[in-house]
């Protein structure tokens, strides 16, 4: 079915995930003049030259692309701050600096559509895609400790398009790691059902589940 | 990320039960992250749109089929039709083309969400139907998708019967059942809700039971 995201790779589409990051209010400076919107997503304006208000970011996005505003970027997307962010990510190895949720789909469709309204966007630019690889690490490298012996794992800050990469992954691992590591789980393999059908070839009766 | 306990669906309880901090896609969707949502709607007297976002996410990320949301869906459809009525007066009257086309897409991401939302469940049907068909689960569904499952699984059951079952050796011609010396029904695919999950704290705990 187009447009949907195959269940089994990943719960949500990077395309859904930032389907809903565009739902996150963003200020914007009209240059024209316009009623208020009354949409099922809710009310916005009306919308005056030189009054600044707030719009999801997509509504953003296309007012953006027609010329007819120009997108206040969020306080977060400043050099100075990100700095900040960068530096404190460098320094704790374990601890995620708080970002807004969906920091890594706002900068990429503000950099894309809002271009000129982001001071000093080259230097914003690579100071989200060094937090973002630093983040990124730190979550590879929270992998390698993953074991049999583990039943919870904190991450504190991590982000929706972070926590979409790695769900898959990380679930799995942590079922095969459960599944191989207790030995009665090998005998009710509930999760095998799925995925052993051949076990029928084991004689003529085998439980597949466990009552 | 939690050890495999109990039953791994999504939910206030289960989401709560498991973990501490996680910090997940807690807005991209979580197994068992309904509750920062339901915060959220709380908050801003949950618009029906926030409000299908979330069954959407919730359902996304359930692996089993949930309760179908009549009123909500009903609603929904209600705004969205009411909404393209109001599109074609504009086209009519011929409206500010921006005006239309800032409707359209909010009608357009409406929409996506709800025939999304539809599809998961469908997908989810045609996945487990028999399982669904055989426990409570069958309550979860709508009218229209009880009507589909069952002409899908009249549909599979006829065809399983004449492409395999009529041809086995007697014993083995069940759809149910591995052989007949099963005592119950061992080949009923059933959705895998022992396992781990992501999922987002709404407050902070200092500790939490896991597992």
């Amino acid at each position: 079915m187009a447009g949907q995201s195959n269940p089994h790779l990943s719960i949500f589409s990077a395309a859904e995930v930032e389907f809903l990051a565009e739902d996150e209010l963003i200020e914007i400076v009209p240059n024209m003049r316009m009623d208020a919107l009354n949409m099922i997503c809710g009310d916005f304006g009306p919308f005056l030259p030189q009054i600044a208000t707030k719009v999801p970011l997509w509504l953003a996005v296309a007012l953006k692309k027609r010329g007819k505003c120009s997108v206040r970027p969020p306080e977060w997307m400043s050099v100075d701050r990100l700095t900040l962010v960068l530096e404190a990510e460098r320094e704790s190895p374990r601890e995620f600096q708080p970002l807004p949720f969906h920091y890594v789909e706002m900068s990429k469709l503000l950099f894309d559509h809002a271009p000129e309204d982001i001071p000093d966007i080259y230097m914003v630019r690579s100071l989200i895609e060094d937090i973002r690889d630093v983040r990124f690490h730190k979550v590879e490298t929270g992998l390698e400790t993953i074991s049999g012996r583990t039943h919870a794992v904190k991450l504190k800050n991590l982000s929706a398009m972070e926590v979409n990469i790695v769900r898959p992954f990380m679930v799995r691992a942590l079922q095969a790691f459960y599944t191989h590591d207790s030995p009665e789980m090998i005998q009710q393999p509930e999760s095998a059902v799925n995925r052993r059908p051949q076990v029928v070839d084991r004689g003529p009766r085998r439980d597949l589940r466990p009552r | 990320m939690v050890k495999p306990s109990n039953d791994a669906v999504i939910g206030l309880g289960a989401a709560i039960q498991r973990v501490k901090e996680m910090e997940s896609p807690g807005r991209s969707g979580v197994r068992g992250q309904s509750e920062e949502e339901e915060a959220m709607a709380a908050m801003d007297v949950a618009s029906d749109v926030v409000l299908l976002k979330k069954v959407w996410r919730n359902e996304k990320a359930a692996p089993e089929v949930l309760h179908f949301e009549a009123g909500l869906i009903q609603r929904a459809r209600e705004q969205i039709q009411l909404l393209e009525e109001t599109v074609e007066e504009l086209i009519e009257i011929r409206s500010d083309d921006i005006v239309v086309s800032l409707y359209q897409m909010d009608l357009d991401r409406a929409l996506f969400l709800l025939r999304s939302y539809l599809r998961i469940r469908l997908q989810k049907i045609e996945k487990h139907m028999l399982h669904i068909y055989r426990t409570h689960l069958w309550n979860r569904l709508s009218e229209q998708e009880q009507r589909f499952a069952k002409r899908c699984l009249d549909i599979m059951e006829g065809h399983l019967e004449r492409s395999v079952l009529s041809r086995l050796p007697y014993g083995y011609q069940s759809m149910l059942k591995q052989s007949i010396s099963s005592e119950e029904d061992d080949m009923v695919p059933q959705t895998q809700l022992d396992t781990f999950i992501f999922c987002k704290a709404k407050e902070q705990y200092w500790s939490f039971p896991v597992g």
